[in-house]
């Protein structure tokens, strides 16, 4: 007689559904966004404690607003909402979302659809907006500048550079470097680096002291246990190659 | 215009309040006028290990609600005239703690006195938050072991970032490495972290090294920050941190194990 019951398969999907509010955006401003958030959040705390929430970025496209998604995400988890999901957003905005883990909603039939370049109103189907005061309306993104760190990462910290990115220190076990051009670490690199997150796959990671915990390219990522013990603690590049990583020895 | 300075570390139990005990008391005893106030709000034992637990009348809440006055809750320590101590709560929990009445309160305090010791509790939520929003310099204690290491390297991300100074882009906060709980045999073995191992992570100015004691059960025991045993070695490594807080150039003793005389592995030395 064997011991434990033996199932035919390990798992099965079932069909479910939740219902998830939607977050429309008017904004693109991260500041007065936060603000509105904070607001709504102190008037229904516990409605919207890690509550999941989808990210609908309608309005702002059609305003021809830029979008800095993993600025918008980050500020969401640290005001402990989490954003599974968007809709609405142009392929960069969408390809940033992928890279973060979001996954992509359809459009809703309610809602129609503007392609970027048409101005058109958009219905709001939700109540949660955000507004934005009328002068910051049309507000762009500053253009991409390459940002330069010369203290230390420390666990936990998240940098994002809408370049390259150079750090001149250490970059610790638990913080989150970022870029969408190019990473350079004159230092040891231990937690986790992520280049081209918006879709550059000809950017590279640079570090003197590879230790990291997680690299990726444009969304295609490797983890320390999958990188080569021989090039631990070595200066090394990262890039990628027909969708694969390679990482080696500077 | 007062010093305020936060001993912190993330993890718990690494040795927060056994420091600013033994730290408030050896300012305090060089003529500085101390107060030392204990943020753990809820799970209170800066008063315990003060030795003032029974004449605790009104404590840090009940300032900040109005319910007292910031005199009336001072608690003057009997070793040391310098010395005063503001206890927590320990019936409401931290959510009864805010900006404006800690702000309050360390602005009252910096009128009369030259420094102020915030303990903070362990972790990174409120109590924490707030016990290090207003400081000038940081104490971060951390024991050579890896999750202490990795919990003290978070926190000096969040007072780099969500200080007063960081928000209002003045001087960032000083920030220390007091390493506790070193074992040189063990070290010396490869089975503790070595003073250097830490700093390779995480890069402070080292303010100084408590040694693995027996004395610190006995202080906190008895009531007595651990700086008053001055023939223990953990109190006498307080004395040497305060002394170079104060700025005396004194040499990192209790690195090296220390070499037992034949009379002392007689007769067992004073650990």
């Amino acid at each position: 007689m064997s011991g434990a019951y033996q199932p035919k398969t390990a798992l099965e999907f079932k069909s479910t559904s939740i219902t998830v509010p939607a977050l429309l955006l008017a904004s693109n401003d991260l500041s007065t966004i936060e603000e509105c958030l904070r607001e709504k959040i102190a008037q229904g705390a516990e409605f919207f404690r890690e509550s999941p929430v989808l990210i609908d970025l309608h309005r702002v496209n059609a305003a021809e607003l830029e979008v800095d998604v993993a600025g918008l995400v980050s500020l969401l988890f640290d005001l402990n909402l989490v954003p599974i999901s968007l809709r609405g957003g142009t392929e960069t905005q969408n390809a940033a979302a992928v890279v973060l883990g979001l996954s992509l909603q359809a459009v809703s039939p309610s809602t129609r659809r503007a392609p970027a370049a048409v101005q058109e109103k958009v219905e709001s189907v939700v109540k949660t907006t955000a507004e934005a005061p009328a002068e910051k309306r049309g507000e762009a993104v500053l253009k991409p500048a390459n940002k330069l760190i010369t203290q230390p990462v420390r666990s936990g910290q998240r940098v994002y550079s809408h370049g390259d990115l150079t750090v001149t220190a250490t970059v610790s076990a638990g913080a989150e470097i970022m870029a969408e051009g190019n990473i350079h670490v004159y230092g040891s690199l231990r937690g986790r680096a992520l280049a081209g997150v918006q879709g550059d796959s000809n950017c590279r990671i640079f570090c003197m002291d590879m230790q990291a915990e997680l690299v990726s390219i444009a969304g295609i990522y490797q983890l320390r246990d999958d990188i080569p013990k021989e090039l631990q603690h070595k200066s090394t590049q990262v890039s990628l190659d027909e969708q694969m990583l390679v990482i080696k020895e500077l | 215009m007062a010093r305020i300075i936060v001993v912190t570390s993330g993890k718990g139990g690494v040795g927060k309040t056994t420091s600013s005990a033994a730290i408030s008391m050896g300012l305090a005893l060089r003529g500085h006028k101390t107060a030392i106030i204990d943020f753990d709000v809820g799970l209170r034992n800066l008063d315990l290990i003060m030795g003032c637990e029974r004449r605790v009348v009104y404590d840090l809440v009940n300032v900040i609600n109005g319910e007292a006055t910031l005199n009336q809750a001072l608690i003057k320590d009997k070793r040391c005239e310098n010395l005063f101590i503001l206890p927590a709560s320990q019936t409401r929990d931290k959510d009864a703690l805010s900006i404006e009445g800690v702000g309050k309160i360390l602005e009252d305090l910096a009128k009369d006195y030259e420094y102020i010791v915030c303990d903070s509790p362990a972790g990174i939520e409120r109590g924490a938050t707030l016990a290090m929003y207003f400081a000038d310099d940081a104490f971060v204690v951390t024991n050579p072991e890896v999750s202490s290491v990795r919990d003290s390297d978070r926190m000096l991300g969040i007072l780099s970032s969500k200080s007063r100074r960081a928000e209002n882009g003045e001087d960032p906060i000083k920030e220390y490495l007091l390493l506790t709980r070193y074992n040189p045999e063990r070290v010396e073995l490869g089975e503790m972290l070595s003073v250097e191992d830490v700093q390779e992570i995480l890069s402070l100015q080292l303010l100084g090294i408590v040694p693995e004691s027996k004395s610190i059960l006995t202080a906190s025991n008895s009531g007595m920050p651990v700086i008053l045993d001055e023939e223990s070695d953990a109190g006498q490594a307080y004395s040497d941190i305060v002394a170079r807080y104060l700025g005396e150039d004194r040499p990192q003793r209790f690195i090296k194990k220390e070499k037992k005389g034949l009379l002392k592995k007689l007769f067992g030395g004073k650990s």
